[in-house]
């Protein structure tokens, strides 16, 4: 006999939750109105939580208003010593330098040579292994507006509307008007999107679409995108340095951006690299945890390149909006804050209180959803608490079988099956428990469409860039930006790198920033942080110094 | 209503060494709760990226068992070590230049070819994929079969670690998917010719003019939207 996962009062709720299944298979909630959207975001959205956030001090983007967790990390020195550091010795001297292994990283390399650089003249290096990141994480899907029905500006105006009128305009139109040249590339390098016989690729809603343009490989499709591209890697010889991240970006005596100094993990020597132009793509922040919330990233989204191009004088924007997917897992206790896909509200399954009533539409823009999410449990007290002391809701999966019969979920939902298999939830049978999870970075370096930074040579794409996505990224549209501006970071620094010279390199940007960070008396740890700490404070007090052992 | 739950605690033997850690861990979670600040073996955390393949025996068991530390609990006696990189042979190939033949795989990975239908890669995989009816289906030259059965390869390498031909299963795995992509599965039509459009310019001005416009007459367009029935 298996054991039930869900303890008592669980699955009481879970009763009322079945009780209600039919009846609500017919309902349908209306979406908000604008006016109730501006007072639930208002109301319950962490974002407007004035005392998380504060302003910038210092640097370029002074006044500039971040969650408090950002500006911890951002104003304070660096982990480098610039003057323990020895320039005149170049380990790797490369026309491009890629930072970050994921899928912007990857389709910035494989744009560059298709644009002419030769293989050996590109230099990928990244914090894990190539493809750990968040690009692989991602489920549901890519937007592109393809289908006769939609259009690219159909694109554009969900994409800035759903962006709350933040997004920068030339962003948004490269975005949408890339969207199908990039998704035709990746059908040719043979990735398996879901295809009806005639090779119509399947598309359904995401939150805030007006047109059914997400397409997807099963649930699998940052997966299925990453495995190809890093495949394409290898398979062209581009250099991968892995376990190798950059820790601070170096700059030569007239300003302009010239490589990265890297730490091994191993041997924890620096690693001097000179490059014609440098692209960040290091990804998103949600290893920060903002506000305490649980985050669906993996283990190296921790905000490095924004630091590093902060520090060179890169401007950021956007940085007080934070994305909160509105459902994460929220049970069992292992997979809490593990993303459940938007998809799963797409096939039709309903949110859901402790009742057993619908309360909402389920696929309001991120932002909206998650605060509607947040006033049930919160503000109205219908959620349910785990025996761990996390709230939540219910997503009924089941309800997808009722509407679209037997079989959907495992076809459709394979991964995530597994994922509560393994801890003995079972999707197709339970309703899972869900509330809002640390999602996504909206905001970021600044870019122009070509992604190129104020600072010359130096290029930033996806997740670390902030302005294609607004004050709210769309489902689907993520995936879209790591291929359109990753591309885009590929070619305009492959157009570029021959009219490049470099005078001396120097880190003496680095010194300047220490020097501010004193005159203001901070007192944080030295950032980037590269890694998460989960271990308990009770270890950090008996480490011993074992630099004698390098 | 919230009550602390105490949960037991239970043995695993790491790096050879005994330690106590509680029983709703992960291994990956265990590790760290030892004190350990990971900087290998470490990824999603959430069974997507094959980072964190561990091999691992049971008290008075004598199998050796495979899993992924993110998604494994720890269970009393548990004797870890991590494999956090696969060496694995990958073949290089410009998938321009391939053809989606039935002797394509062969050619590049002949040592499918030795496979004993030993099944050990299957029941090493942590994504429950039958491993070895894909490498079989690739062996008879079945692209397609192969292509769909490994479709939710992680690429952990866990499979190869264990096979006693040495075949490199997940590097098989996507030669097939990549064949199947672009050679036999249809091509979306539509999408060549949005593509087209695009080129052509034919959007351009129409988001022209929504960019120019002002924030009243987009947001009025915004609001205005008809969401396309699911
Ligand atoms: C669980 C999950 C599901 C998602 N689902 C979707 C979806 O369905 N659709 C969608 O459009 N988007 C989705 N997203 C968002 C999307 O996947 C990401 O925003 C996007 O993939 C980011 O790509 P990237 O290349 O910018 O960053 P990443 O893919 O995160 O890659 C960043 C890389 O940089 C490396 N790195 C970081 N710091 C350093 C350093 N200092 N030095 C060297 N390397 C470094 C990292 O290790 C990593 O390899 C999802 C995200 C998550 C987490
Ligand atoms: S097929 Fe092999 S590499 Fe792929 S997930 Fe299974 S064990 Fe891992
Ligand atoms: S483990 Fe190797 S030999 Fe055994 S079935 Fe799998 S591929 Fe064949
Ligand atoms: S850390 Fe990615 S699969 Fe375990």
């Amino acid at each position: 006999m298996t054991v039930d996962p869900y303890p008592d009062y669980m699955r009481e709720s879970i009763n009322k939750v079945e009780k209600t299944r039919d009846k609500r298979a017919k309902e349908t909630i209306d979406q908000c109105s604008p006016d109730e959207i501006t007072d639930v975001l208002n109301n319950f959205h962490p974002d407007f939580i004035k005392e998380q956030k504060t302003k910038l001090r210092f640097g370029v983007s002074k006044g500039e208003v971040v969650p408090l967790e950002v500006a911890k990390i951002v104003e304070t020195k660096s982990v480098l010593n610039p003057k323990a550091i020895d320039l005149k010795k170049i380990d790797f001297d490369t026309d491009i330098l890629i930072v970050g292994g994921g899928g912007a990283g990857a389709n910035a390399a494989l744009w560059a040579l298709k644009s002419g650089v030769k293989p050996e003249n590109i230099l990928i290096v990244t914090k894990l292994r190539m493809g750990d990141s968040n690009t692989t994480m991602a489920q549901g899907g890519i937007q592109a507006a393809v289908r006769s029905v939609d259009s690219p500006a159909i694109h554009y105006l969900d994409a800035y509307g759903g962006g709350h009128y933040e997004n920068d305009p030339p962003l948004v139109k490269r975005l949408v008007r890339d969207a199908p040249l990039v998704l035709k590339w990746y059908e040719e390098l043979g990735m398996m999107f879901d295809k009806f016989d005639d090779g119509t690729m399947d598309a359904i809603h995401g939150g805030g679409t007006s047109r059914k343009r997400m397409h997807f490989a099963k649930d699998f499709t940052g997966a299925e995108i990453m495995k190809t591209l890093r495949d394409e890697v290898f398979n062209n010889n581009i250099k991968v340095l892995e376990f190798s991240p950059a820790i601070e970006l170096i700059k030569d005596e007239n300003g302009q951006v010239a490589g990265a100094v890297l730490l091994n993990l191993d041997s924890k020597e620096y690693i001097v690299v000179r490059a014609k132009a440098t692209i960040l793509t290091t990804g998103g922040f949600g290893r920060l945890h903002i506000q305490g919330f649980p985050t669906t990233n993996h283990y190296g989204a921790t905000f490095d390149g924004c630091i590093m191009g902060y520090r060179a004088g890169a401007p950021l924007k956007l940085m007080k909006s934070v994305q909160y997917h509105p459902t994460g897992a929220a049970f069992p206790e292992q997979i809490v804050g593990l993303l459940v896909t938007e998809k799963v509200r797409g096939k039709g399954a309903q949110v859901v209180n402790k009742n057993g009533e619908q309360f909402c539409f389920p696929l309001e823009t991120r932002d909206v959803e998650a605060s509607l999410l947040i006033r049930e449990c919160v503000g109205k007290n219908n959620g349910i608490v785990t025996p761990t002391g996390q709230p939540g809701l219910w997503l009924d999966s089941p309800l997808i079988e009722v509407i679209h019969g037997e079989g959907t979920i495992e076809k459709n939902f394979a991964a995530m099956v597994k994922q509560f298999g393994r801890f003995g939830v079972d999707m197709i049978q339970d309703p899972i428990l869900i509330y809002p999870t640390l999602h996504y970075q909206n905001g970021g370096l600044a870019i122009n469409e070509n992604a190129e930074t104020k600072i010359k040579n130096l290029y930033a794409a996806g997740e670390v860039h902030g302005g294609a996505h607004g004050s709210n990224r769309l489902m689907g549209n993520s995936l879209l930006g790591i291929s359109v501006f990753g591309r885009a970071a590929g070619i305009s620094a492959a157009k570029k790198v021959g009219k490049v010279t470099l005078g001396k390199l120097t880190l003496a940007h680095v010194g300047q920033y220490n020097a501010l960070c004193d005159e203001h008396k901070v007192k944080n740890p030295p950032s980037p942080i590269i890694f998460p700490d989960y271990t308990e404070a009770k270890h950090k007090d008996r480490i011993l110094p074992t630099d004698f052992l390098i | 209503m919230v009550t602390e739950i105490k949960h037991e605690l239970v043995k695993i033997i790491v790096a050879n060494t005994e330690y106590a850690v509680p029983s709703n861990l992960t291994i990956m979670k265990a590790l760290e709760y030892l004190g350990w600040r990971l900087d290998r073996g470490v990824g999603c955390r959430a069974g997507f990226c094959g980072a964190c393949s561990t091999i691992y025996r049971l008290q008075g068991d004598h199998k050796l068992y495979t899993g992924l530390a993110c998604a494994t609990m720890v269970e009393n006696g548990m004797l870890i070590a991590q494999i956090p990189i696969s060496p694995a042979n990958k073949k290089q190939y410009n998938i321009e230049a391939l053809k989606a033949e039935p002797n394509t795989m062969l050619e590049y990975y002949p040592e499918i070819a030795k496979c004993i239908s030993c099944n050990t890669c299957t029941k090493a995989c942590p994504m429950d994929i039958e491993v070895m009816d894909y490498v079989q289906a690739a062996l008879r030259g079945d692209i397609t079969q192969a292509a769909l059965l490994s479709f939710d390869c992680i690429m952990c390498g866990l499979c190869a670690t264990r096979c006693p031909a040495e075949i490199s299963q997940f590097n098989v795995g996507i030669l097939a998917r990549r064949l199947y992509g672009r050679y036999i599965a249809p091509k979306y039509k539509q999408l060549d010719k949005r593509v087209k459009e695009v080129e052509k310019g034919i959007y351009d001005a129409e988001i022209d003019k929504m960019i120019k416009a002002e924030k009243k007459q987009i947001t009025k367009l915004y609001n205005a939207r008809v969401r396309e029935k699911d």
